[in-house]
């Protein structure tokens, strides 16, 4: 067998483990607590196609869309001017590492407080998570540019949009992508975050409200889509990377 | 403190200095932020009074348990699958994508099966430090060198003594990385979990307070949490910088 027949077949092997651990835990706890995965697929075909799920998806990704934008777009400027400014970079790196480790769950009422229950608010909670990746990946990314790809640009006499796009942008180029993933994730994250919590439509909130009228179907299936569509973004990104931005 | 230091710690005191400014001149409403100077005081009373140490109790000592079964757990399942090559290769895939899965999407499928107890928030916390301690600690191992293996033969060692006298301290460095994001990664998994759904906790009482519109209270709680996340994390990262020297990323 070939390396990647092999590996496919063990990621298979994998994934029945987890179908089969699921129906084992659902043997264990009962069917009230965790419906077994034979009818939560069936319910899904059916499910994913009403307008419940059709909504609700639609809010989550239109505010995943805005958060997306507004994280991309605060952390690149933030991480090219922590970069090319050496002395901001040294005085922000480690506040901008503290604020990643933060459960930014504490300052998600804050941020209630000030925005109410709009969309507004959630796109913030949700641009807070992803701002930071982006900010400290761009920020070391151009802090890494060897000087002499600097003074080629010089010898050469490019001007300053050719210096730009012909040496920094590539230079850059493959950290900044994979920072521009992870983001991509983490605000994901937050704004399904910032549904559970406090929402009245969206992803998150189905499940949350899905558990809270103890429909278990509904809520393991919300759960599932989620979890394939954020493995199938991730995977999807990851090639990207791989095959379009990686130094050969 | 070196120059930059001191810029930071200006920068620091500026930005909550021209916070307290903007709430006490009154251009911030106090129903939306309070000034910091009485969110520390309403803190300090909290803590002076004995309030809530129940709750601090609850929640800290949730975090500290979820972050040590994390370790001890995440670390014997790293020599286990370091040990099997092709289920490591099979499992690849899955920790790759496995901080890009929203983890916190699953937290109401536990509370379904074990109830609103301290349990589902431990394995919240758990599940999400897990992996980081796990990817680590095959890091680690990935670096311990061959020489060792053959000195454990030569001295007849079990699986289990090779693994504490000689596998540990060679794969400690990385290790302790493993320990600081698995501590980062176990307190935003309690947190969380505890903010979105709890009978109990610093999370659940802050949640209340703002359902509440106790501003004090919310806020003293809020700036426990965040000091308590960053002195933490801080003392970790600056632990974890003196183990660099001998990952090979410092010159000593």
């Amino acid at each position: 067998m070939t390396a990647t027949a092999r590996r496919t077949t063990d990621t298979l092997i994998i994934l029945v483990v987890i179908l089969l651990a699921w129906q084992a835990l659902h043997h264990v706890v009962g069917e009230t607590a965790l419906p077994s995965p034979a009818p939560t697929l069936s319910y899904a075909a059916h499910f994913l196609f009403t307008a419940r799920f059709i909504d609700n998806a639609t809010a989550t990704l239109v505010c995943f869309a805005y958060a997306l934008a507004l994280s991309y777009a605060l952390g690149l400027a933030i991480g090219v001017w922590m970069g090319a400014h050496h002395l901001s970079g040294a005085v922000g790196e480690p506040i901008l590492i503290s604020l990643y480790t933060l459960p930014k769950i504490t300052l998600y009422p804050v941020v209630l407080l000030i925005f109410g229950l709009a969309l507004s608010g959630r796109v913030t909670f949700g641009a807070m998570h992803g701002v930071l990746p982006v900010a400290l990946l761009t920020m070391n990314a151009i802090r890494n540019i060897p000087p002499v790809y600097l003074k080629a640009a010089r010898t050469m006499h490019l001007s300053k949009a050719q210096t730009v796009f012909s040496v920094l942008l590539p230079a850059t180029l493959p950290e900044v992508v994979a920072g521009l993933r992870i983001g991509f994730t983490l605000t994901l994250l937050g704004v399904l975050l910032a549904e559970m919590f406090a929402a009245k439509e969206g992803l998150g909130f189905l499940i949350v409200n899905a558990m809270q009228l103890v429909q278990n179907e509904e809520m393991i299936t919300v759960a599932v889509v989620l979890f394939a569509f954020a493995a199938a973004a991730n995977a999807l990104l990851l090639w990207m990377e791989h095959r379009w931005f990686q130094r050969t | 403190m070196t120059r930059v230091g001191w810029i930071r710690l200006l920068v620091i005191v500026l930005a909550v200095g021209a916070l307290e400014l903007a709430c006490r001149a009154g251009f911030v409403d106090h129903r939306v932020v309070i000034a910091p100077s009485e969110m520390a005081a309403a803190l300090w009373r909290m803590i002076a009074a004995g309030q809530f140490t129940g709750e601090m109790t609850r929640t800290f000592g949730i975090v500290v348990a979820a972050v040590v079964i994390a370790i001890v757990l995440g670390f014997a399942l790293g020599l286990l699958i370091h040990a099997l090559p092709r289920v490591r290769e099979a499992l690849d895939p899955f920790f790759a994508t496995y901080y890009a899965v929203p983890i916190f999407i699953f937290y109401p499928v536990l509370v379904a099966i074990f109830g609103l107890s301290p349990v589902p928030i431990l394995l919240m916390g758990v599940a999400t430090a897990i992996v980081a301690m796990i990817i680590a600690t095959l890091n680690g191992l990935d670096r311990v060198p061959r020489v060792l293996t053959k000195v454990a033969r030569v001295h007849r060692m079990g699986a289990v003594e090779t693994a504490l006298k000689l596998k540990l301290p060679a794969a400690a460095p990385y290790l302790f990385t493993g320990v600081k994001l698995a501590t980062s990664y176990g307190f935003i998994g309690v947190i969380a979990s505890e903010f979105i759904l709890s009978p109990a906790g610093l999370g659940r009482v802050i949640s209340d307070a703002y359902a509440d519109f106790n501003n004090p209270r919310m806020y003293a709680l809020i700036l426990l949490l965040l000091i308590v996340a960053v002195v933490v994390n801080t003392g970790l990262h600056a632990w974890d910088q003196r183990w660099a020297e001998r990952r090979g990323i410092r010159k000593p």
